[in-house]
């Protein structure tokens, strides 16, 4: 037995390090079958850990104090070695989160990863989602620029419309009476400590869920139903690593091609991933011409903006952004389908999806607009059709004509 | 010895037949202690997140020199970290007032948006001047003063007024709020006097006069 080996099982006495090694990744079985779809799980977590590394080395010029914030960051940006570098990737890191999450979730959609018996990783990928907005929304208060002050005015007006407490619970969420020095104290609190705990909690039970069950596949088919009699292996399964740690290196390589060429060639991406009013100080007193929220808001945003106010109260409209997030949480319940994959689905599905993308890259483009009537009108549409695709889901997904799935998986 | 009396006891125990109602009971007990504990302990942290004794006392009054605010001119200044506006009207734009009161949600400011002494069609205590809290009843973005009447943008009948970039909020030149817009009331008119022609004092009222609700916070 040679050194290493009696390392391992010293430790192995007293921790399950091969076996916790061989359980999620030498002998965690996953479908042969996966596609470029199947890139942007890996890719997250990658940029998981890009942020909090990056957020790490931020904090330590960076001031949360209303006087000193937005000064701090030039002085990152100017005179802290690399510090353009660091913050620039994380900046650039917060908006190529949501693209990789956004990818991830279309392929839940498109073949059916949220359905039995993976429910509850969906739901944990929800959370991760709400998390990873709130984090994006706190962290883009920390600049303290004038979309960064007007933009956590807007978003903390929303709770304010909350029937009988909300006027007491935005005073309670601000901590003052306006977004002050107070707000800004905390909110870098909950982003630098709070959330990423909360964050990091939420992506190791997605992964044990994941584990628990295995990985779906563009098929939908259940690999664990057809194992090797001798081995108890999926016939359909291969070893995590070293095949799919050798194909996700791939796709790392690609995705950090064009994330260097965003940093280094187009950081604040047209003022798309940092807006232009946002190099401007915080001003109380001034709201910018044109506000919007950062592109990945800018969906819900025009939900928000496309229902008009009822009864003297802008509550509905908050309502309708918020139950346009909360129905993700049903999804696994109101696809009624025989089959998981988009591949075996009937023609009824594919467009429900296809009209389902439409009305969201739609409404986030809606969302970057300012609000003129025929904006509107194109927004409400959307909402509705956005609203539809769920509410619809449990009749259209019964009524559509299936293609029988194959035994195992293909190609 | 009291590790190995306790085991003795454990393992006396044991033989007999487990009381499962008196165990339930002290689970249920021991929980019901243990979550007031939670919720007392919550109390503190919950309430540190509210204004500190400092952010309260901020809310100081702030004298202003109206003076030089020309007719037809705007000033913004700061009150409790809130623009407050005072615009000197002119005699056209008081005379267009009173000209749209169909094309607003609230044109006799029955909502308590204002103090009693501003409950009146020019929403102000002198009509030449109002003032108001230069925040948008929607969702809190300070709206953009405009005065060129029937602008291209906003509509031939524009009369002149305030619009919101944010949601396309409109309000008229007594903070009145237009129908149809995402803003649900009229603009806020702060408690303020005059403590003479030249000086107004933004964030008190003149002792005698009564607040209304949602007006002092």
């Amino acid at each position: 037995m040679s050194a290493m080996q009696k390392l391992m099982g010293w430790v192995d006495d007293r921790f399950p390090l091969t076996a916790t090694y061989k359980a999620h990744l030498s002998e965690y079985y996953a479908p042969k079958n996966f596609n470029f779809w199947y890139f942007f799980g890996s890719l997250a977590l990658l940029v998981l850990v890009l942020q909090i590394v990056t957020g790490i080395f931020l904090t330590m010029n960076y001031k949360p104090d209303a006087a000193l914030a937005f000064a701090s960051v030039e002085y990152i940006m100017r005179d802290v070695e690399w510090g353009w570098l660091i913050r620039y990737m994380h900046s650039t890191g917060a908006s190529m989160f949501f693209v990789v999450v956004y990818l991830h979730m279309f392929r839940g959609l498109m073949y059916g990863s949220y359905r039995k018996p993976r429910e509850l990783i969906w739901i944990f990928g929800v959370l991760i989602y709400l998390a990873l907005m709130a984090e994006a929304f706190l962290g883009y208060l920390l600049p303290w620029g004038q979309m960064s002050f007007w933009g956590a005015q807007v978003i903390v007006n929303l709770f304010a419309a909350v029937p009988f407490i909300g006027e007491d619970l935005s005073i309670w969420i601000r901590g003052d009476y306006v977004i002050s020095d107070a707000t800004l104290n905390r909110f870098f609190a909950f982003h630098v400590i709070a959330l990423p705990l909360v964050l990091i909690a939420l992506v190791a039970v997605h992964l044990v869920a994941l584990h628990e069950v295995g990985s779906n596949n563009p098929d939908g088919v259940e690999i664990k139903k057809k194992k090797d009699p001798n081995t108890g292996i999926p016939l359909d399964g291969i070893p995590f690593h070293p095949y799919y740690t050798v194909k996700d290196i791939v796709g790392v390589i690609v995705f950090l091609m064009v994330f260097s060429a965003i940093l280094f060639f187009a950081p604040a991406m047209g003022g798309y991933f940092l807006e232009a009013a946002n190099f401007v100080p915080a001003d109380p007193l001034k709201t910018p011409e044109h506000i919007a929220p950062l592109w990945y808001f800018t969906p819900f945003y025009a939900i928000l903006r496309a229902v008009p106010p009822l009864f003297g109260s802008q509550f509905p409209g908050v309502l309708a952004m918020g139950l346009s997030i909360v129905l993700l949480f049903f999804l696994p319940w109101l696809d009624r389908s025989k089959v998981k994959s988009i591949r075996y689905r009937g023609p009824i599905y594919k467009v429900a999806l296809a009209l389902f993308i439409v009305s969201f890259v739609g409404l986030g483009y809606l969302g970057l607009l300012p609000s003129t009537p025929i904006a509107t009108l194109f927004a409400q549409i959307f909402s509705v059709i956005y609203f539809l695709f769920f509410l619809l889901m449990p009749w259209y997904t019964s009524i559509d004509k299936t293609k029988p799935e194959p035994e195992r998986v293909t190609g | 010895m009291p590790v190995l009396f306790n085991h003795v006891q454990v393992k006396h125990k044991m033989n007999q037949a487990v009381d499962r109602s008196k165990r339930k009971f002290l689970i249920a007990a021991t929980s019901a202690v243990g979550g007031v504990a939670v919720a007392g302990v919550a109390v503190p942290f919950v309430a540190s997140m509210l204004p500190s004794a400092r952010a309260k006392a901020a809310g100081a009054p702030v004298e202003v020199d109206i003076s030089k605010v020309e007719p037809g001119m705007l000033l913004a200044v700061e009150w409790r970290g809130k623009p407050v506006w005072v615009v000197n009207r002119t005699p056209e734009m008081l005379e267009l007032l009173g000209k749209h009161d169909d094309r607003l949600s609230d044109p006799n400011s029955e909502q308590p948006q204002q103090p009693d002494y501003a409950k009146n069609p020019t929403r102000s205590i002198k009509p030449e001047y109002l003032v108001a809290v230069g925040i948008c009843t929607h969702l809190g973005c300070s709206p953009t003063y405009r005065r060129d009447i029937g602008a291209a943008d906003l509509g031939a009948d524009w009369p002149g007024g305030f619009f919101c970039p944010c949601h396309g909020s409109a309000f008229d030149l007594a903070g009145r709020v237009f129908a149809g817009v995402p803003a649900p009331v009229n603009l806020v008119i702060p408690p303020h006097q005059y403590l003479s022609d030249d000086v107004l004092l933004v964030g008190l009222d003149s002792g005698a006069i009564k607040t209304q609700r949602g007006v002092d916070k």
